[in-house]
C-alpha cells in the first residue's frame, strides 16, 4: 500500500470509529489516537522524503501511485509528493492535531462536530497529496461541505449567515475552478487529468490559455483570501467554532495558494506570464488593505480574519514574481501562516471561552488573570508582525529579497508597497495587545476567570514549538521547499 | 576567537532558562543566574578584546578583521546573496562588545537593588537576557540582515522592557509608541537592505573598492540613506525621537541600559559601520546625517533645558549626545583620520565615554527616585546630604558630560568639536553652543536635584537615605571609568577610521574654548539654581513663558504625531477602507445573494403546488407533443 | 363477435372520465378513483389487443395482471397515506395540503 493513501485512510478510519464510539471518552480517544497519528506520519513522511531526495530521487514527485477510477474522462487516483506537498501536509497533521485538543471540551454534539471535523481533514489531507486534478478538486469539495456544517451548526454569532456566504462564495468559486480544470483538460488533447503530464506535454495553446488561466485563477485565489473576493473569511472565521477557525485559516486557506501555483501557474506558464501583472495588483491590494482594514476592527476574530487576508495575500504576491526565492518564501509563508494564524485562533476561542466576548473594548487587562494565555496571545502577536525567531520573519524576507530581485521597476516598486504591511501589522498586533491583555482589569466579571486547562495548553505549546522552531532553524525546510520549486518555476520562466 | 559565539549563547540560555523556569525560581536564585551568566559574558569579552588587540597589526599597519563563525541560516538561493549569521570581530565591534557588557553586568547588579522584590523579578532577568543577546549580536553581525535581525530584537526587547509594568497605561503607551516607532524607521532599513541587496549583488558589508561595490554605486546612497532613517528612528534622531522621552516609564536601569548607553547608540553604529561606504559613494548623506543630528542634538538641548522630569532631562540629553556622535561621523569628509576622518574616531570614542557616563546618571537617577518615589524635581532639591555617594557620582558623570577636564566627556567631546571646526567653522561653533547648553542643563538638573530649594515636607514623609551597596557599586565602578578612560586610554591607538593607529592630540584652542564655554555655562546654572530662592530663573521662565511652555512640551511634536496616526492614518485611510470593505466589497455579494434570492421568489409562483394545475399542464403538453408527432 | 372498437369506445369514455374525474375532484379518494379508471381503461386496452390482434401472444394478458397488481399495491400506499393526512388534518381535500411547502 502507498504511504500517502494513509493520509486518507486514518481519517476514514477516525470516522468509523467515532460512528461506533458510544460516550465521549470514546470519542476523544479516537480523535487523539487518529490525530496523533496523522501527525506522526506526516512527520515520518516527511523524514522518508528528506531520506529519500538525499538518496538521490530526482522525480519531480515520489511516493507515486495511479489508479484509474473513471477511465472516459482519464479520471485517476493520483498521488504523489514533492517538497511543498511535504511540507503542507505537515502542517496540516500539526493544526488537526492541536484543533482537537483546542475542540476538547466542545458541546453540544461532540461526536458530530468530530465526525465532520474529520471529514474535513480527510478533504484536506486527500487534496495536497493527490496530482490529478479531478480528484485533486474531488477532495477540495470534501473539504469545503463540512464547512457549511461546521460553522451553522457550532458557531457563534451570525452563523447561518456565515455559513452560508462563505459556502456560496467558495462553491461559486469552485464552479469557475471546475470550468477551468475541464478547460485544461480538453485543451491539453483530453488524454489525462495527471498534473505532470499536462505540464510536460506543453500543448495548451497561448490563446486557450489567456482564458482558463484567471478562472482557475480565480477560482483558487477565492480561497486564498484574493481582493475583492475574500469577504467571506472576516464573517465565516469570526463564527466558526476554534477548531474550525484554526483549520480553516490554517489549512484551508492554503488550499488557495497551493492551487494557483500547482494548477493554474504550473500548468499554465504564458498565461501566468502574461497575465500576471493584474493579480499581482490584486494581491498587493489584498496586503495593505487587509492590514489597513485591521487596525480599526474590534472584533478579535475581525482583525485575525483581516490579517490573514493580508499574509494571505502575501503568498499570492510571491508566487506571482515567479522566481525560486519569492516562491520558497510563498509556501514558508503558508506554512508559518498556517502555524501563527491556527495559535491565535485557538487562543482567542480560548479567551472567549471565558470572557464569552470577543469585543476589544470590553476586554482589558487579561495577563494578569489568564498568564499563560496572555503570553500565548504576546508571542502569536509579536510571530505575527514577523520577529525574528518566529517564522514570520523568515517567511517574509524570503519574499521580499526574492520580489525585490525582479528585473522589472514595477515589480521591485510593489514590493516596497507590500512591505508597509509590517509596520500596519505591528499597528495593529500592538494596539490590541495593549488593549485587552496590558493595564488593569475592568470588568469585575473577568477577575475570577482561570487560565487555561491542560488541554489548552498542548494545543498552545505546540503551535508555539513549531513556530519559534521554524523562525529559529529553517535551514533543512527551506531547502526542501526550494527544491521543489525549482521545476515549477522553470516551467514558468522558459515559457516567458 | 572560537569563544566568542559564547558570548552570544550564554545569554540567550539565560533567556530560554529564565523565561521557561523563571515561574520556579525565587528571586534570588533567577537574579543570581543572569547576573553569574552576565558575569561570564562579561569576561569573554574582555578576554575577546584583550586577545584582540594584544595581536600582531597586518602589514598595513590595521587589525584583521576576524569572522570565526559564518554559517547560511536562511537560504535564499541568490548566488552570493546569502543570510548568514556569524561573528565578526573588528575594532568597532570588539569596542561595543566591551560597552555593552560592562553596562549590561552593572544594570544587572545594579537592578538587584533596584527590583528588588518587585513582582514578575525573574521575567525582568530573562528579558534583561534577551536584550544583551540581541545588542551583542547585534554589533557582531558579518552582514547588513544579520544586523536587522538582531536590529528588530532589541526592538522588541526595549519593547517588553519598557512595558515591563504592564498594568500601568502610560508604560503600556510608552512601549507601544517605541515599537511601532521604530518599526516604522525600520521599513525603511528593510527598504534600503533590499536596494543594497539588489544593486550591490550581497548582503555583506563590502569594502569601497570591491567589484561589488562599484557596480552598485549609483544606487549606494539611496540604500545608505534609507538604512540611516532606521538608525535615526533607533537613535531618536528627529522627528522619529518622540518615542525616546517616553520610553523612561520603564524601570531606570532598563532607561540606563537600553534607552542611553546600547541601543539608542545602535544608529551610530550602523552608520559607523557603512563609513567606508558612505565615504567613498555618499559624502552627501553623510553631511545630511550631520545636519539632521546637529539639528536634533540643538531641539533636544533646548527641551531638556524645559524639562522637569529628572529622567526626561536625561532622555533628551541621550538624544542630543547621540546627534553629537553623529555629527561627528557626518563631518567626516576622507578615511585618514588626519585628513578630515577624525570625526569617526571622535563618535567612537564619545559613544564609549558617553555610555559609561550616561548609564552613569541614569542610575543615579534611579538610586534618587527610589528613595524620593518621584520623578519631579520639586520633590527633591538638597539631596546631597542624605546620598553621598550617588551625589558624587552624578557630579562626576555631569562634568564629563559637560566636558571638564580630566574626565572622559572633555576628551571625546573635544575631539568631535575638532572635527567640526575641521569640517566647517559654522558647524563647529554651533557644536560648541549646544555644548555649552549640554553644560547648563545637566547642572541646572544637578543644582535642582542636590542643592537648591529642599522639599522638606516630602523628605520628611519619604526619609531618603542612601542606596544598599548593590546599587552604589555600579555606580562607584561606572564613575571611576568616568573618571580615568579620557587620559589613560589612547583610543585613536585602537579604533580610526582607516584601521591604522594614530595619536589624537587635543586642538589647544578648540579645548580652551570649549572648556571655557562650559565652565561658563555651569557657573551661569550655578546662580540660577543653587540657592533656595531662584530668582533669577523664576523671572526668566515668566518672561519667556510661551517658549518654556513650547519646549515643555516637546515643541508639541508629539500631538502633531498623534494628530497624523488617530486622524489622518486611522480616521481618513482605515476607516474608510474598513466601510468601502463591508459596505462595498462585501455589499456586492450579498446584493448577489439577494437578488438570486428576489428572482426566485418571483419565479416560485410557477409551482403553485396544487396538483390539479400542474395535470391541466401535462396534459396539454402531451396533447401538444401528439399535435407534433402528428403533423 | 364484438367489434374491436366496442371495446376502444369503451375504454376511452373510461380514460376520459378518468381525466375529467381527477381534474375536477379536490377530495384524493375521489382522485385516487379517476387514477384508478385511467388505468383499468388501459388494462382493458392491453387484453383486447391481445385477444383480437395478437391471439398466439400472452404479453397483453400478462400486463394487464401485472398493472392490476400494481394498481392494487398503489392503492394500498395511498389509501395509506390518505389516512395519515386525515389524521393530521382532519380533511382529504387536495388543496388544504400544503404543509409540505413551507
Amino acid at each position: 500500500m502507498n504511504l500517502l493513501s494513509i493520509f486518507v485512510l486514518i481519517p476514514l478510519l477516525m470516522m468509523l470509529g467515532l460512528w461506533i464510539s458510544r460516550n465521549l471518552a470514546q470519542v476523544r480517544t479516537v480523535m487523539v489516537v487518529g490525530a496523533s497519528a496523522l501527525l506522526i506520519s506526516a512527520i515520518t513522511l516527511t523524514v522518508c522524503y528528506l531520506q529519500a531526495r538525499s538518496a538521490g530521487a530526482t522525480e519531480e514527485m515520489l511516493f507515486r501511485a495511479d489508479i484509474i477510477w473513471y477511465a472516459p474522462l482519464n479520471i485517476a487516483y493520483s498521488v504523489g509528493v514533492d517538497g511543498i506537498s511535504v511540507a503542507m501536509l505537515l502542517l496540516s497533521g500539526i493544526i488537526v492535531f492541536t484543533g482537537t485538543f483546542a475542540s476538547w471540551r466542545l458541546k453540544p454534539l461532540t461526536k458530530e462536530y468530530f465526525l465532520w471535523f474529520t471529514l474535513l481533514s480527510a478533504g484536506v489531507f486527500g487534496f495536497f497529496i493527490s496530482i490529478d486534478m479531478f480528484t485533486m478538486y474531488l477532495f477540495y469539495e470534501v473539504a469545503l461541505i463540512p464547512m457549511y456544517l461546521l460553522i451553522g451548526v457550532w458557531g457563534s454569532g451570525r452563523k447561518e449567515y456565515a455559513a452560508m456566504k462563505l459556502t456560496l462564495m467558495l462553491m461559486g468559486a469552485s464552479a469557475i475552478l471546475l470550468c477551468g480544470i475541464l478547460g485544461i483538460y480538453f485543451c491539453s488533447g483530453a488524454t489525462s487529468m495527471n498534473i505532470l503530464n499536462i505540464a510536460h506535454a506543453h500543448n495548451i495553446a497561448v490563446s486557450q490559455q489567456l482564458i482558463w488561466f484567471p478562472m482557475t485563477f480565480v477560482g483558487f485565489g477565492v480561497l486564498g483570501a484574493l481582493f475583492p473576493f475574500h469577504t467571506w473569511s472576516p464573517d465565516g472565521h469570526a463564527s466558526a467554532p476554534t477548531a474550525v477557525s484554526m483549520l480553516h485559516a490554517g489549512v484551508l486557506m492554503k488550499l488557495g495558494g497551493y492551487g494557483c501555483f500547482r494548477i493554474a501557474m504550473f500548468l499554465m506558464p504564458q498565461a501566468a506570464n502574461q497575465l500576471g501583472w493584474i493579480f499581482l495588483i490584486l494581491t498587493t491590494i489584498s496586503v495593505v488593505y487587509g492590514a489597513l482594514s485591521a487596525c480599526v476592527q474590534t472584533d478579535l476574530k475581525y482583525i485575525n480574519a483581516y490579517s490573514s487576508v493580508s499574509h494571505c495575500g502575501l503568498v499570492l504576491f510571491a508566487i506571482l514574481m515567479i522566481n525560486q526565492t519569492a516562491t520558497t518564501g510563498a509556501i514558508l509563508q503558508m506554512l508559518s501562516h498556517g502555524l501563527m494564524t491556527a495559535l491565535f485562533f485557538a487562543l482567542i476561542g480560548m479567551i472567549y471561552g471565558r470572557t464569552h466576548t470577543r469585543d476589544t473594548r470590553e476586554l482589558s487587562g487579561l495577563m494578569r488573570i489568564m498568564p499563560f494565555l496572555g503570553v500565548g496571545y504576546v508571542i502569536a502577536g509579536l510571530a505575527n508582525l514577523g520577529l525574528p525567531g518566529f517564522s514570520g520573519f523568515i517567511a517574509e524576507m524570503t519574499i521580499f529579497v526574492g520580489s525585490f530581485q525582479h528585473f522589472d521597476t514595477f515589480h521591485r516598486t510593489i514590493t516596497i508597497i507590500a512591505c508597509t504591511s509590517i509596520v500596519i501589522t505591528a499597528v495593529y498586533i500592538l494596539r490590541l495587545v495593549g488593549k485587552i491583555l496590558y493595564g488593569v482589569c475592568t470588568n469585575e466579571h473577568h477577575l475570577k476567570l482561570t487560565d487555561a486547562t491542560w488541554d489548552e495548553r498542548v494545543a498552545v505549546i505546540v503551535l508555539i514549538v513549531c513556530v519559534a522552531g521554524l523562525g529559529m532553524a529553517p535551514l533543512w525546510i527551506s531547502n526542501m521547499i526550494s527544491n521543489s520549486v525549482v521545476p515549477i518555476v522553470s516551467n514558468l520562466t522558459l515559457m516567458h | 576567537m572560537e569563544i566568542t559565539i559564547f558570548i552570544i549563547l550564554l545569554p540567550l540560555l539565560s533567556f530560554v532558562f529564565l523565561g521557561l523556569a523563571g515561574k520556579w525560581l525565587s528571586h534570588r536564585a533567577a537574579g543570581l543566574f543572569g547576573t553569574a551568566v552576565l558575569g561570564v559574558v562579561t569576561i569573554l569579552s574582555y578576554y575577546t578584546a584583550y586577545t584582540y588587540f594584544t595581536a600582531p597589526r597586518l602589514a598595513d599597519g590595521t587589525f584583521a578583521t576576524l569572522v570565526p563563525y559564518n554559517f547560511q541560516w536562511l537560504p535564499l538561493f541568490l548566488g552570493a546573496m546569502k543570510f548568514n549569521l556569524g561573528v565578526l570581530l573588528d575594532p568597532i565591534s570588539v569596542m561595543m562588545l566591551i560597552v555593552i557588557s560592562t553596562v549590561s553586568l552593572m544594570v544587572h547588579i545594579y537592578s538587584f537593588g533596584y527590583m528588588h522584590g518587585e513582582r514578575g523579578f525573574q521575567r525582568y532577568y530573562a528579558f534583561l537576557s534577551l536584550f544583551t543577546m540581541s545588542m551583542l549580536g547585534l554589533v557582531v553581525a558579518t552582514n547588513i540582515f544579520q544586523m536587522y535581525l538582531f536590529w528588530e530584537l532589541v526592538g522588541v526587547s526595549s519593547y517588553l522592557l519598557i512595558g515591563f509594568y504592564f498594568t500601568k497605561a502610560p508604560a503600556v503607551a510608552a512601549s507601544k509608541k517605541a515599537f511601532i516607532v521604530t518599526r516604522f524607521a525600520d521599513l525603511g532599513f528593510l527598504i534600503g537592505i533590499l536596494i543594497y541587496g539588489f544593486y550591490v549583488g550581497t548582503f555583506d558589508f563590502v569594502g569601497p573598492n570591491t567589484s561589488a561595490a562599484v557596480g552598485g554605486a549609483k544606487m549606494i546612497p539611496l540604500a545608505l540613506g534609507l538604512m540611516f532613517i532606521g538608525g535615526a528612528g533607533k537613535s531618536a534622531m528627529f522627528p522619529l525621537h518622540i518615542w525616546l522621552p517616553d520610553a523612561m516609564e520603564g524601570p531606570t536601569p532598563v532607561s540606563a541600559l537600553i534607552h542611553a548607553a546600547t541601543m539608542v547608540v545602535a544608529g551610530v553604529y550602523l552608520v559607523a559601520r557603512m563609513f567606508p561606504l558612505f565615504i567613498a559613494f555618499a559624502p552627501n548623506v553623510l553631511h545630511i546625517v550631520a545636519y539632521v543630528a546637529a539639528f536634533t542634538a540643538f531641539y533636544a538641548a533646548a527641551v531638556a533645558i524645559a524639562q522637569t522630569d529628572i529622567k526626561r532631562v536625561l532622555a533628551f540629553s541621550t538624544i542630543s549626545q547621540i546627534g553629537f556622535m553623529l555629527v561627528a561621523l557626518g563631518v567626516c569628509t576622507s578615511v585618514e583620520p588626519e585628513a578630515g576622518g577624525l570625526g569617526y574616531m571622535a563618535a567612537m570614542f564619545h559613544l564609549f565615554t558617553h555610555a559609561m557616563f550616561k548609564a552613569c546618571l541614569f542610575l543615579c537617577a534611579g538610586c534618587i527616585i527610589e528613595q524620593v518615589h518621584s520623578n519631579e524635581m520639586e520633590m527633591m532639591g538638597g539631596m546631597r546630604k542624605y546620598m553621598p555617594i550617588t551625589h558624587i557620582a552624578f557630579l562626576f558623570s555631569c562634568l564629563a558630560i559637560s566636558g571638564i577636564p580630566p574626565f572622559s566627556g572633555f576628551f571625546s567631546k573635544d575631539e568631535i568639536l575638532s572635527a567640526c571646526f575641521a569640517f566647517n567653522p559654522i558647524m563647529g561653533w554651533i557644536m560648541t553652543a549646544i555644548a555649552a547648553m549640554t553644560a547648563f542643563y545637566m547642572f541646572r538638573l544637578y543644582y535642582g536635584i542636590f542643592w537648591g530649594k529642599e522639599n522638606i515636607e516630602h523628605h520628611t514623609a519619604h526619609k531618603p537615605h542612601e542606596a544598599p551597596a548593590t546599587m552604589t557599586i555600579p555606580l562607584i565602578i561606572l564613575s571611576v571609568i568616568t573618571f580615568f578612560f579620557g587620559w589613560t586610554v589612547s583610543f585613536g591607538h585602537f579604533i580610526s577610521p582607516n584601521g591604522k593607529s594614530f595619536d589624537s592630540h587635543l586642538e589647544t584652542s578648540v579645548a580652551i574654548t570649549s572648556v571655557v564655554i562650559a565652565v561658563l555655562s555651569i557657573l551661569i546654572a550655578r546662580t540660577m539654581y543653587r540657592n533656595e530662592k531662584q530668582v533669577l530663573a523664576d523671572s526668566l521662565q515668566k518672561r519667556f513663558k510661551g517658549l518654556w511652555t513650547a519646549a515643555h512640551h516637546r515643541f508639541y511634536i508629539d500631538e502633531v504625531y498623534q494628530f497624523v496616526t488617530h486622524r489622518i492614518i486611522f480616521g481618513c485611510v482605515s476607516r474608510p477602507i474598513a466601510w468601502f470593505d463591508r459596505h462595498v466589497v462585501d455589499g456586492f455579494f450579498n446584493f448577489l445573494a439577494w437578488s438570486t434570492n428576489a428572482l426566485s421568489y418571483q419565479i416560485r409562483g410557477f409551482q403553485s403546488g396544487e396538483i390539479q394545475q400542474y395535470t391541466y399542464v401535462f396534459l396539454i403538453g402531451t396533447l401538444l407533443l401528439i399535435l407534433l408527432l402528428i403533423l | 363477435m364484438i367489434s374491436i372498437i366496442c371495446y376502444l369506445i369503451v375504454s376511452t369514455i373510461m380514460l376520459c372520465a378518468g381525466i375529467y374525474g381527477f381534474f375536477t375532484r379536490h377530495n384524493l379518494l375521489a382522485m385516487l378513483i379517476s387514477v384508478e379508471l385511467m388505468l383499468n381503461a388501459t388494462d382493458i386496452n392491453f387484453a383486447v389487443f391481445n385477444r383480437l390482434l395478437y391471439p398466439n401472444g400472452q404479453e397483453g394478458y400478462f400486463f394487464a395482471l401485472f398493472s392490476i397488481a400494481i394498481s392494487a399495491a398503489e392503492t394500498a400506499i395511498a389509501i395509506a397515506i390518505m389516512i395519515n393526512i386525515y389524521r393530521n388534518i382532519r380533511s382529504i381535500q387536495v388543496d388544504k395540503i400544503n404543509k409540505m411547502k413551507w
